[in-house]
């Protein structure tokens, strides 16, 4: 089967789950209605789901829990930073925007990678140079200007378990 | 008078934690000195305590279908904010805002200084 068919029946079945949960209901009307819409969406927007073929494996799951766990961890304490720092009366902040390398390739490894340096603490994402491999990380209270130093501190929190889940 | 079950307490408390969070995002937008360091505030606070807010409505209501919205809101909450801060702050760089006096480093536009030059 081709993969964009594939990838479209993959979308089928989760705006099927979608609806399903949202509706709770399973009048003839409510499934049908959610069968219809599942299929349109599918039909037009289901091929960018999956765009490469990957076999399964246990390890790529337990590494995905484990990125969801350091993920919530992260942001408990960006939560705690920023309510810090906002209470403070004389406002602690020293921002500016550092560059930090990154080793991963793909563009969904990318795209989580900047979305977890996001909601970590302290950092944002301001722009990817995918050509370099750079990322523009506005730091709110910076510790160092240099690459390496910066990398250390920012970019290796997720890139490992990244690493194991998508690449 | 009606008595509250446990479910409906620990919710209650849980929505209460998440408007603290919002309240400190809030707070922190008006202090906060540019719109990176206000974007900042922005997206993690307001993730966590909206994010708080709709668990605690899920561990309220239950497995019933407000709770089920809860939870595809809470992930929907989690994938974009990120995205629409880093297109905030992408558009406010290129449009030429400037960044707080308190800044000691832009990377960002030094390279992008850099980049006409190599064209040419």
């Amino acid at each position: 089967m081709k993969l964009e068919n594939k990838s479209r029946i993959v979308v089928f079945i989760l705006s099927c789950l979608v609806w399903f949960l949202i509706t709770l209901k399973f009048s003839l009307a409510s499934i049908v209605a959610g069968l219809i819409f599942s299929f349109i969406t599918a039909l037009f927007a289901g091929e960018i789901l999956i765009i490469t073929e990957r076999k399964f494996h246990l390890g790529r799951v337990i590494y995905t829990i484990g990125y969801i766990i350091k993920l919530f961890w992260e942001m408990l304490k960006a939560n705690f930073n920023v309510a810090y720092i906002v209470i403070h009366p004389k406002l602690p902040v020293k921002p500016g925007i550092v560059r930090v390398k990154t080793n991963l390739k793909r563009d969904s490894a990318l795209t989580m990678l900047a979305n977890s340096i996001t909601l970590t603490p302290g950092t944002l994402t301001v722009d990817i140079d995918k050509e370099k491999s750079i990322l523009y990380i506005h730091w709110i209270d910076v510790k160092s200007k240099e690459l390496e130093p910066a990398t250390r501190d920012i970019g290796s929190r997720f890139e490992k378990l990244l690493e194991e889940v998508f690449e | 008078m009606h008595s509250l079950a446990l479910n409906e307490i620990i919710g209650y408390v849980i929505i209460c934690f998440g408007i603290m969070f919002d309240f400190f995002g809030v707070l922190g937008l008006v202090r906060l000195p540019d719109v990176y360091n206000r974007l900042q505030a922005a997206t993690k606070c307001v993730t966590f305590g909206s994010a708080g807010i709709l668990i605690g409505v899920l561990v309220y209501s239950g497995f019933t279908p407000t709770g089920f919205k809860a939870i595809l809101c809470t992930v929907f909450i989690l994938l974009t904010s990120p995205v629409s801060a880093h297109a905030i702050a992408k558009a406010a760089h290129n449009s030429g805002i400037k960044m707080a006096q308190e800044t000691v480093v832009d990377h960002y536009l030094d390279d992008q200084n850099e980049k006409p030059k190599e064209d040419k």
